[in-house]
């Protein structure tokens, strides 16, 4: 089977409400696809439908090339975490794993060697109602990766963990990736992606934003801005804007500076005398270019109603 | 840097099983054992119904004491059929080898009873008693296999209020010409006998005769006592209260007048009279008792009944569904437990990682269902395999008589219950699966099922109702339970009150099964329908 997870103009409707509106999107093997939009841009729905949980009133969602619901041991193609939180509370962590492996035809042996990987340890005696979010999210990805799928979906994976958690997740994703599996990895915040995600799916309003490798989206979002450093900030701005730049203070000491490169910012404050300790090409965070990106596809602008 | 996408798709190292449905059920399993609070709900279910029927048994008690001041320890007495009978009458008999045949003629039937039920404790036995026939009243003509209780018969008889009718067996029952008789329009009788077929007769002129019907009496030896008897079952009167209700009952009597008695065969010369179920001759109450013969006129009096026994409200004798009493408990529990199988798994959103793990949802719905009712099957089985013998032993310790079953009714009331439980467990899973929550489920399935079984059983709703809901609810289905077997030709209260249902035990539980199988294709319907 590819290890491909293919979504065409997937259109769902809650009500009056499109939650998806064309979502369209490929996720390919050997990296992580970060999927990444404001909370209510369709990204749960969208996995729900890839899982065969819901049906799109439009479109198709295909794990190499079969739907879900035509997969046979479903486990061992795609692993999934949608919601740390669904667990029974008085079964043991091992137990559900249990459930899971023996629904698959798996061992009881494969449930300790994932216990071990999830770095569940003695915890998996436990019951689960008693675990942390972060212990959840563990003995999540150890059921996602149960049936060791070539395809992973994860969705808000890095919520409730702790930062020692979020490194390790990290790590973990990037070598599930770096095996050659597709890992779909959804998040309302570009921060938790950052370094981690390979390529980006930006959604909001329930269609895809930008589809890009990350790189390119710092490039566009960066443009050709100059960051500039220095004690006198006023007598900066008033050369450079005398000089027809656009000058914006960012801090104290740091100015973002663009209609001019950085050779003429350096040469017109060598000419005015005006000191300065660092001049260099702005770079955009994927935040920034994130936000950039998203600002009119956020639903729910802080302080508004529906 | 640019995404690559020349990786090499990752090869899962799990070796990939093959589907099918016993993975499904082995993952429903294992989800099952693995929460200890339902498992020791399943235990808890068991417990209740045997710790109910016990305070039941416990909370009752027995104080006994039979007419003239004679113990009414219960002797057990079995028809050749195996149920538990009656066999009580005068009979006036001559041996008879080989084929023959009785013929008389019926003149009078007339009665005794005691109308407030009580006899009195010494004297004449018939103090107190007003004249009166009892409607199942019987005097007529009989083949029977010697004079010892519980032993095959046949027999035509003339009836206080239900005609002319062909016995054989106790519980075999056939009617001839219906209408009471008097010294103006008498009855004929005839009984034949060739090999083991016994065939009955009635006649209202001795000539033109009517067949009323045939018995087969396997081994029935070649010398039988042929003769007339007379018989009288006893008059209950039951009083109901709210602690209950409780019944008295004495002994009635008949008296019949025949004449032109013909007995041909290979006879015996002289006509013996036995009190068949009496004290012996020095029983007090026996006295009276017997036959006076005058030129060819026979005047027989009988007390006491040929019949099976009907258990009910007014009868003390316990019956295996007595001992069963606290399974509408146990089945409460398992209620919760089956609906909590499946709701649980919506309240924490692990429908989902099951719907995930098993996309086809019919099969997911089947797997529950089998493993929920199997667990529930054994529950019930367990329950009732540790009830039956342990209520009915303190039932017997403290003297209540124990009506006797055959054996097979045993194990199908065991076996019964056992489904009762499976069935009523996986209605439950299919009613929480359609609403999805726990306490909706749960109250509609008690109030389905244990409400309507306690309204009936427990006499708060008269019998007609009592009747209605115990065969068209899912509590048709403690049915089952039955051990009991209503007869026409004996009267009894037959309500649901007494232990007698409106359904036949498996068409009882065939109604729940209805009901159930309604509710599984619905939620079958909506779990494949509805997003997860």
């Amino acid at each position: 089977m590819e290890a491909t997870i293919e979504v065409s103009d997937l259109r769902k409707r809650f009500g009056s409400t499109a939650a998806l509106d064309g979502m369209t999107f490929t996720v390919t093997p050997g990296r992580i696809t970060g999927f990444v939009g404001p909370n209510g841009a369709g990204k749960s729905t969208t996995m729900r439908v890839i899982l065969g949980l819901d049906s799109a009133d439009e479109g198709t969602a295909l794990i190499g090339g079969l739907r879900y619901q035509a997969l046979r041991n479903p486990l061992s193609h795609v692993g999934s975490l949608l919601d740390a939180g669904a667990l029974q509370p008085s079964r043991s962590a091992r137990g559900h794993l249990l459930w899971l492996a023996h629904s698959q035809g798996l061992s009881a042996r494969r449930v300790d060697e994932v216990v071990e990987y999830a770095g569940l340890g003695t915890a998996a005696r436990r019951k689960a109602g008693g675990f942390s979010l972060g212990m959840r999210q563990r003995l999540g990805i150890a059921a996602a990766l149960l049936g060791d799928p070539p395809v992973l979906i994860m969705d808000e994976p890095f919520n409730g963990m702790d930062p020692e958690g979020i490194v390790w997740m990290r790590g973990l994703l990037r070598s599930l990736a770096a095996e050659g599996r597709a890992v779909l990895v959804s998040s309302h915040l570009m921060s938790e992606l950052q370094d981690t995600a390979q390529h980006l799916v930006v959604v909001g309003r329930g269609r895809v934003i930008a589809d890009t490798s990350v790189a390119d989206l710092i490039a566009a979002a960066s443009g050709d801005r100059v960051t500039l450093r220095t004690t006198a900030r006023a007598q900066a701005m008033t050369v450079l804007a005398r000089a027809g730049a656009v000058v914006a203070a960012t801090g104290s000491e740091t100015l973002t500076v663009s209609g001019i490169d950085s050779q003429r910012v350096a040469s017109l404050l060598g000419r005015a005398d005006v000191p300065f300790s660092e001049i260099g090409a702005h770079r955009a965070t994927l935040e920034e270019a994130y936000m950039e990106l998203t600002r009119d596809a956020v639903e729910f602008q802080s302080g508004g109603t529906r | 840097m640019t995404a690559t996408t020349t990786a090499t798709p990752y090869r899962s190292a799990q070796p990939v099983a093959r589907d099918g449905f016993l993975r499904q059920l082995h993952g429903e399993w294992t989800k099952f054992r693995t929460v200890r609070g339902w498992v020791a709900g399943m235990l808890t279910a068991c417990l209740v119904t045997v710790a109910v029927g016990l305070l039941g048994a416990a909370g009752n008690s027995i104080s006994c004491a039979g007419p003239h001041g004679s113990s009414c320890h219960h002797t057990a007495l079995t028809g050749p059929g195996g149920e538990e009978v009656r066999d009580g009458m005068t009979l006036v008999h001559r041996p008879l080898t080989g084929d023959g045949s009785i013929t008389v003629r019926v003149t009078s039937l007339a009665g005794l009873y005691p109308p407030d039920g009580r006899v009195p404790a010494d004297g004449d036995p018939t103090a107190g008693m007003v004249p009166g026939v009892q409607p199942w009243a019987k005097a007529g003509v009989i083949v029977k296999d010697g004079t010892k209780q519980g032993s095959a018969y046949a027999a035509v008889a003339l009836t206080g209020s239900h005609g002319v009718r062909m016995q054989y067996d106790y519980t075999h029952d056939a009617a001839g010409t219906p209408g009471a008789v008097s010294a103006s329009s008498p009855r004929w009788l005839r009984l034949t006998r060739a090999g083991d077929t016994l065939t009955g007769y009635d006649s209202a002129d001795g000539t033109h005769w009517h067949t009323i019907g045939t018995a087969h009496l396997a081994g029935l030896p070649a010398t039988v006592q042929a003769g007339l008897f007379s018989s009288s079952p006893e008059y209950l009167v039951t009083s109901k209260s709210l602690s209950g209700s409780s019944s008295n009952g004495g002994p009635s009597r008949a008296t019949a007048v025949f004449d032109s008695v013909d007995l041909r065969g290979a006879a015996g010369a002289r006509w013996t009279s036995d009190v068949i179920g009496g004290g012996g001759p020095a029983d007090p109450g026996a006295a009276g008792l017997g036959y006076r013969q005058q030129g060819g006129t026979y005047t027989v009096t009988g007390s006491g009944d040929i019949a099976p026994v009907v258990p009910g409200r007014g009868s003390p004798a316990k019956t295996v569904e007595s001992s069963l009493i606290g399974a509408f408990a146990g089945l409460v529990v398992v209620t919760v437990v089956a609906t909590m199988f499946v709701t649980a798994e919506y309240r924490r959103g692990l429908i989902r990682t099951t719907l995930t793990a098993s996309p086809r949802r019919g099969r997911v719905l089947a797997a529950k269902a089998v493993v929920i009712g199997a667990v529930s099957f054994a529950t019930g089985l367990v329950a009732a395999a540790i009830a039956v013998p342990l209520v009915a032993a303190v039932e017997k310790g403290k003297g209540f008589p124990m009506h006797r079953t055959p054996f097979a009714t045993d194990v199908r009331v065991v076996l019964g219950t056992a489904a009762l439980f499976a069935v009523t467990a996986v209605l439950a899973l299919a009613l929480g699966t359609v609403l999805r929550r726990s306490a909706g489920a749960v109250t509609a399935v008690v109030v389905a099922i244990v409400l309507p079984y306690i309204l009936a059983v427990a006499a708060v709703l008269p019998a007609g109702p009592s009747r209605w809901l115990t065969r068209l609810t899912p509590a048709a289905a403690f049915a089952v339970q039955q051990s009991v077997h209503q007869y026409a030709q004996v009267a009894a209260g037959y309500t649901p009150a007494d232990g007698y249902f409106p359904l036949s035990p498996w068409a009882g539980l065939a109604v729940l099964c209805g009901y159930a199988a309604a509710v599984v294709a619905a939620a079958a319907v909506l779990l494949r329908r509805r997003d997860a």
